[in-house]
């Protein structure tokens, strides 16, 4: 069967203006339980690459340069 | 080499003892087994990050189970979780942990994560119980986990980071041999010898569906999905009590308790849409939940958790503590409603069924070592048998296994495993990625657990079981067929859910074997609505045997702390009276 990709509104937002990732920082993707954050191939910054979120806050938290926005995903808000 | 890409590899490594889930029991486990034997190799593995995971990834706001000389004793707490799960309880365990759990206490504190205490310098402990008073806060919760992580850098623990344990190896004479781990953001493989093996691996907390229909919603972090009783099951170790469920009072939409242990010794309650108050205490029993769920029914729900009726400074104080710790998105949720507490109480619902010893009593069976039934196989926290565990347990009986498995590594070579059992399991393992074609992860996590909701959600109807487990047959057959993954990160999820599947079957499997209700709406069925001590006032055990699962009575050990005949039922007595 054919797979088609599902439109969907991620929880967590990255500022591009304040992430560093581009300097060589990883930290909310290290830390997110859910594993669902990378650093983006052609930005070179911190997203949500998968709807799979706790929203439990660590990347939020611990990012250095407060980048990261958690919001409640929408299905919940 | 981008993330998720998979990558075809296979190695192996050994040390003494293997720690698998680094939330809360595992880091205790790992540093007491190490400090037990500081020339032990002690490997913590763990599928997220040590730093940021399991229930505690963002601190506590208190401990709901502490004894402390002063407050209580370890007689009480035995004698009133013995009541608060129905009688089947082997008392040995929880007194144990009754009598080290204060220790443990004074070691967290030196480990620099602080308790309340009053002007006197005594601690602080707050009264939420039916009888005793053991609910004790911490004004700096936030911090456990980066306290913890300190301690296992300085004791030179090995962490690997980003690992799902998948399965345990054994050898021919049934001993504990090892376990076998996948990379999840490449799919490499690892198989780790161990002499001793430490299960840590949370509670099954993604089996139900949560309301919203968001999946990663739950109650317990959602990188619990029930591994660790998918691979006792499979390593052929007993579990004991399944159909007690979990299922807990929380904000309703949101994944977080309201919070009545925080809010109660202020003076918040429990009440119905009148106003008026239901229930007798707030302690989560099934027994509590069983209320909770008729009163949402009865035409006098919904259910709130009532605050607006105190101080304002009070209020402030208490949302301090819920949206800072624990689930620190709460206030987030609340202010996205428009509700503050000053002038609107909290909507409240019931969470999505799961299994944990640390809230109710469905885990591995462990006896008061935290041994298993399977020789060097340990297990702590909310997936071991020990009831009402919740946090400082999983502290307490992490510490507990730690060492006893330590002991056992120390007078045990490494048992030889079959390598055809790890050639089995990689086919396993990487069998969707190797499909062209076919249905995600996601699709069927989904409707599996659409399938719990709908079948195995109390109250427990034969007839409806029945039916449940032929559609999950049917969903296991496309998950083992037609399942593809296209990436390491879809692969975890895809390795995932084979261990919801399995946990979905062994829900059913125990339910449908206790043919009485007991643990009020955790296993209530319908078709059985009474309890029965005269057939069923004993543990149940299920297991694989010859390929198939099975479940038997194991009987209740007889107990340390006698309970006298009329307090047996107390906390059946939560319905508060209309004289009251
Ligand atoms: C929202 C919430 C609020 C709570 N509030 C309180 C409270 O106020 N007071 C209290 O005393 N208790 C509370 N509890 C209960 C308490 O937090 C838990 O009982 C306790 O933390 C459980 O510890 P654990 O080690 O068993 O599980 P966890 O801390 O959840 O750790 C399990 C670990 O195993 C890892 N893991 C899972 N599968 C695998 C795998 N296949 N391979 C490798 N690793 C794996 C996970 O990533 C996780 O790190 C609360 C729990 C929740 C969820
Ligand atoms: S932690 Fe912050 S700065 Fe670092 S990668 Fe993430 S968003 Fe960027
Ligand atoms: S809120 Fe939690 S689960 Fe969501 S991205 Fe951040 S760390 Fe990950």
């Amino acid at each position: 069967m054919p797979l088609a990709s599902y439109q969907t509104s991620v929880p967590v937002v990255v500022d591009d203006a304040k992430c560093i990732a581009d300097k060589g920082c990883t930290v909310c993707v290290d830390v997110c339980p859910l594993d669902v954050l990378r650093i983006s191939d052609t930005t070179s910054k911190a997203y949500m690459a998968y709807d799979e979120c706790w929203y439990c806050m660590p990347c939020e938290a611990d990012c250095p340069t407060g980048a990261v926005t958690v919001n409640i995903p929408y299905l919940l808000r | 080499m981008a993330l998720d890409q998979i990558v075809d590899g296979l190695s192996e490594v050994s040390c003494d003892v293997l720690v698998i889930g680094g939330g809360t029991a595992g880091p205790m486990a790992a540093l007491k087994a190490k400090l037990k034997n500081p020339k032990a190799n002690v490997v913590l593995l763990e599928k997220a990050n040590v730093k940021r995971s399991g229930a505690i990834s963002m601190g506590m706001d208190g401990l709901n189970n502490a004894v402390i000389p002063g407050y209580a004793t370890p007689e009480q707490y035995t004698k009133e979780i013995t009541i608060a799960n129905d009688g089947i309880v082997d008392q040995k365990a929880v007194y144990k942990y009754a009598q080290n759990c204060f220790e443990i206490i004074e070691e967290l504190d030196s480990f620099g994560i602080r308790f309340l205490k009053n002007e006197n310098g005594d601690y602080a402990v707050k009264k939420v119980h039916h009888i005793g008073t053991y609910v004790l806060p911490m004004p700096n919760g936030e911090t456990v986990k980066k306290a913890l992580y300190r301690q296992l850098r300085r004791a030179r623990i090995l962490i690997s980071n980003r690992y799902m344990a998948t399965r345990l190896l054994k050898s021919s004479d049934g001993r504990i041999a090892g376990a076998i781990s996948v990379n999840t953001r490449t799919a490499e493989m690892l198989v780790i010898k161990a002499k001793a093996v430490i299960l840590c691996m949370g509670a099954a907390g993604r089996l139900g569906l949560p309301t919203s229909g968001y999946m990663f919603g739950t109650y317990e972090n959602a990188a619990n999905s029930g591994d660790g009783y998918a691979m006792a099951y499979h390593a052929g170790a007993a579990l004991a009590n399944l159909e007690c469920f979990q299922i807990n009072p929380l904000i309703k939409d949101y994944n977080g308790p309201a919070c009545a242990y925080v809010a109660g010794p202020f003076g918040a309650y429990t009440a119905n849409n009148e106003g008026s108050r239901f229930i007798e205490c707030d302690y989560w029993s099934g027994q509590m939940m069983l209320e909770f769920y008729n009163e949402l029914l009865s035409g006098k729900g919904p259910v709130f958790l009532q605050l607006k009726h105190l101080h304002p400074d009070t209020i402030s104080e208490i949302e301090s503590t819920l949206h800072k710790v624990e689930r620190p998105t709460r206030g987030l949720f609340q202010q996205g409603r428009g509700v503050d507490y000053r002038s609107e109480s909290i909507e409240m619902h019931i969470s999505e069924i799961g299994f944990c010893s640390g809230h109710s009593a469905s885990g591995v069976f462990v006896d008061d070592n935290a041994r298993t039934t399977v020789p060097g196989l340990y297990a702590a926290g909310d997936m071991a048998s020990v009831p009402h565990n919740y946090m400082l347990g999983a502290f307490t009986n992490g510490a507990v296994a730690g060492i006893d498995a330590m002991e056992f590594a120390d007078n045990h070579d490494f048992a030889e495993f079959d390598a055809a059992d790890v050639a089995m399991e990689r086919d396993r393992v990487m069998a969707p990625t190797k499909r062209e074609d076919g249905i995600p992860p996601n699709q069927i996590e989904y409707k599996t657990r659409r399938l719990v909701n709908d079948y195995l959600q109390p109250p427990k109807v034969t007839r409806k079981y029945q039916l449940g487990m032929r559609r999950l047959a049917e969903a296991r057959e496309d998950m083992q067929e037609r399942m593809i993954a296209r990436n390491a990160h879809e692969l975890l999820r895809a390795l995932e859910v084979q261990s919801i599947m399995d946990c979905a079957d062994m829900a059913a499997h125990a339910s449908l074997y206790r043919e009485e209700s007991r643990w009020g709406l955790y296993h209530w069925r319908t078709d059985f609505p009474e309890k029965d001590n005269e057939n069923w006032f004993c543990h149940t055990l299920l297991s694989k045997q010859d390929g198939k699962m099975t479940s038997d009575r194991r009987a209740v050990e007889p107990y340390v702390v006698p309970i006298a005949d009329d307090e047996k039922d107390l906390y059946d007595k939560q319905r508060i009276r209309a004289s009251a």
